[in-house]
């Protein structure tokens, strides 16, 4: 329970840093660029949506102590102001919620599969040391893990896309169908998730085999596992009841970790494809100098790794009682 | 320093599973106190002696030649826009001229520096910041510890490339100078917190009481006895700093947050992406000079994949564990 509270804690604090470093941001870089792209665009600004802005980037009268507490309650109260350029006018936190669904089906899904998938091939390739599967698979996933996600999507896309025309590869679907809950029009989003997904799962598979497979082969060390060879019991137990089991755990809670990397872990793949989510918003809003869009999507993004921080914490916890008494 | 190492004689696993003959002298287990200069004997050793750290050693040198002498390889100026549009391969225009009229073979040539030297520079800086921190906070204790640790768990978790994007959106157009200096500043606590803990374990070793009870100062203690304990963590913090700053500033080169005007990889990335170079059948202007930063990072992730397996008696083939143990003296 003591290592809950630190940890919840710890969340509270870093939530403050977070939000700090995002009020202190725009005022620590030369010339408050924020100040001069609100300033445009002030006559056409809802008044509410104005003062939120004028707190958070330091527009107003007001000094920044009132300015930084005003700030806070915004923020706990989920007011962001408005869209200076991408969607001018219209609210952030409507724009962002837009967004959210589409990155969460395509990264989320992609992410659990990639866990899955890695940790499997990370097993068995721990299990059969020495073979021809575990020799091979370091180099080429060490190898794999540092393709920037950028340009392995430009390569697919000039591959698959371009080439051959198997797949789709702009947007999450086609422009000229009506979105709706159709064989049709899902079937749609599937095809144009293909590529993009594909993407992300390759760069993002190593990381998981590597990290599962040296787990593995520490546990393999260990004499309970020596001990069930002894007794002659089948391998396959042996390699997932006893081994696997125990070794799972750096991986799990890497994977409570990676789910609130969801949201920001895929920027420029969601660029490259035109992938309509968080990264691609995030992206239009740098190019537009939208600030308010940025902040509040850069928000969105710290306070979900947050939690999934806080998630995988506390299912350590449950999971492994070694870590209840330790601080 | 006197005390006795405990050097694992087990040899490299190059080939995992392979008998290893000669015993060769891996990594001492961290907590081993060690001599900086005998541990990077050993490493130069174990870096000839295993194939990922070689592929990986190659690559580097080859990288830092090129950037050390652009001219002698290409003899194009890569800023020049006077050759033909958009041309296919050829002896005068090895892969090809760009849409913009520049030839993309010297491009690729004269942009490795400025990639090597933000790798080195964030590499370097990265290491210092995160030992200073790091050490300072296992050595000093207490409310120093409580503070700085705090700081490094803080900005642990904070999302290193969104904000590493907010910050470029500010900017407009960053440098290389500034390119360093940014992803220095937020990218060390991951290795910071490796450091403390590693200081933290040798607090209450003998070498340090010994040193301690002979009156040196703290400062002596932490540069002479502490630090050399740890050059298997600095190289390899060095290595993964590195690696990072290579991806994440190519990636926001690829953005347009870098300075559009110095030719560097990421930055061709992004001309070329805006000239649609796929659909104008200039394959080539996306394909090398994404093929160089895999080749760049794969060295420096080869290398530090290779020192871990050196340094971790855990990841070593379990029979070349048995009976090879030799204690001898430091």
């Amino acid at each position: 329970m003591r290592f809950v509270l630190r940890r919840l804690g710890f969340f509270v604090l870093t939530l403050w840093a977070a939000l700090t470093l995002n009020f202190f941001l725009p005022r620590l870089m030369p010339g408050n660029p924020a100040l001069a792209a609100i300033g445009n665009h002030r006559g056409s600004l809802d008044p509410a949506a104005l003062k939120v802005m004028e707190a958070q980037f330091g527009l107003g009268h007001q000094n920044i102590v009132s300015q930084y507490f005003s700030y806070l309650g915004d923020v706990a109260t989920f007011k962001f102001g408005s869209s200076l350029t991408t969607q001018p006018g219209v609210s952030v936190g409507r724009i962002v919620l837009d967004a959210v669904p589409w990155t969460l089906g395509l990264v989320g899904l992609t992410t659990v599969l990639a866990f899955i998938l890695g940790t499997g091939i990370g097993i068995v390739g721990a299990w059969r040391r020495g073979g021809r599967l575990d020799s091979v698979m370091p180099p080429v996933f060490v190898i794999m893990t540092v393709i920037p996600y950028f340009w392995l999507g430009l390569i697919l896309i000039l591959v698959f896309g371009v080439q051959l025309r198997w797949v789709p590869y702009f947007f999450s679907y086609d422009i000229t169908l009506t979105p709706g809950l159709n064989l049709t029009f899902i079937g749609n989003v599937l095809q144009h998730a293909i590529l993009p997904a594909f993407t992300l799962l390759i760069t993002t598979i190593g990381t998981w085999i590597l990290t599962m497979r040296n787990t593995m082969i520490t546990t393999l060390a260990e004499d309970y596992v020596r001990m069930a060879r002894a007794k002659g019991l089948p391998g396959q137990r042996i390699m997932l009841d006893y081994a696997a089991r125990n070794a799972i755990l750096p991986n799990l809670t890497g994977f409570a970790m990676s789910l609130g990397f969801v949201l920001g872990g895929a920027i420029l793949i969601e660029e490259v494809f035109n992938y309509q989510g968080v990264g691609f918003l995030l992206l239009q809003a740098v190019n537009n100098t939208d600030y308010p869009l940025e902040q509040a999507l850069f928000l969105l993004i710290t306070v979900a790794v947050l939690v999934a921080i806080l998630i995988s914490d506390v299912a350590t916890a449950i999971l492994d009682p070694r870590t209840r008494g330790a601080s | 320093m006197a005390t006795l190492g405990v050097t694992g004689g087990a040899g490299e696993p190059g080939r995992p599973g392979a008998p290893v003959l000669a015993p060769v002298g891996g990594l001492p287990p961290p907590a081993a106190g060690v001599a900086g200069a005998r541990s990077l004997r050993r490493m130069t050793r174990a870096v000839t002696s295993n194939r990922k750290a070689t592929a990986g050693t190659l690559l580097l040198v080859l990288f830092c030649l090129v950037a050390a002498f652009p001219g002698v390889i290409a003899r194009d100026d890569p800023n020049a826009e006077i050759y033909g549009r958009a041309l296919g391969p050829s002896l005068q225009h090895l892969l090809g001229t760009t849409a913009l009229k520049q030839d993309i073979f010297a491009q690729v040539v004269f942009g490795t520096r400025p990639v090597l030297l933000i790798a080195f520079g964030v590499g370097l800086g990265a290491t210092v910041i995160a030992t200073l921190i790091g050490v300072a906070a296992a050595y000093l204790g207490g409310a120093w510890d409580g503070a700085l640790s705090l700081i490094t768990d803080v900005l642990l978790v904070i999302p290193l490339f969104p904000l590493l994007i907010i910050i470029g959106s500010y900017l407009h157009g960053a440098g290389t100078g500034v390119m360093i200096a940014v992803i220095t500043l937020t990218g060390w606590s991951y290795t910071a917190r490796q450091l403390r803990a590693q200081a933290l374990s040798l607090r209450s070793r003998d070498f340090l009481e010994a040193a301690r009870v002979r009156g040196e100062r703290s400062l002596y203690i932490i540069v002479v006895e502490i630090i050399p304990t740890m050059t298997s963590l600095l190289v390899a913090s060095f290595l993964t700093n590195a690696l990072y700053a290579v991806l994440f500033s190519s990636s926001l080169q690829f953005i347009g947050l870098g300075d559009p005007s110095v030719t560097s990889w990421g930055t061709m990335l992004y001309w070329a992406e805006n000239n649609e170079a796929f659909q104008t059948g200039q394959a080539l202007w996306i394909i090398v000079p994404g093929l160089c930063i895999v080749a760049l990072g794969a060295g420096f992730a080869l290398l530090n994949y290779a020192f871990d397996e050196i340094g971790n008696p855990a990841l070593r083939p379990v029979r070349s564990m048995r009976g090879k143990r030799v204690k001898r003296p430091g």
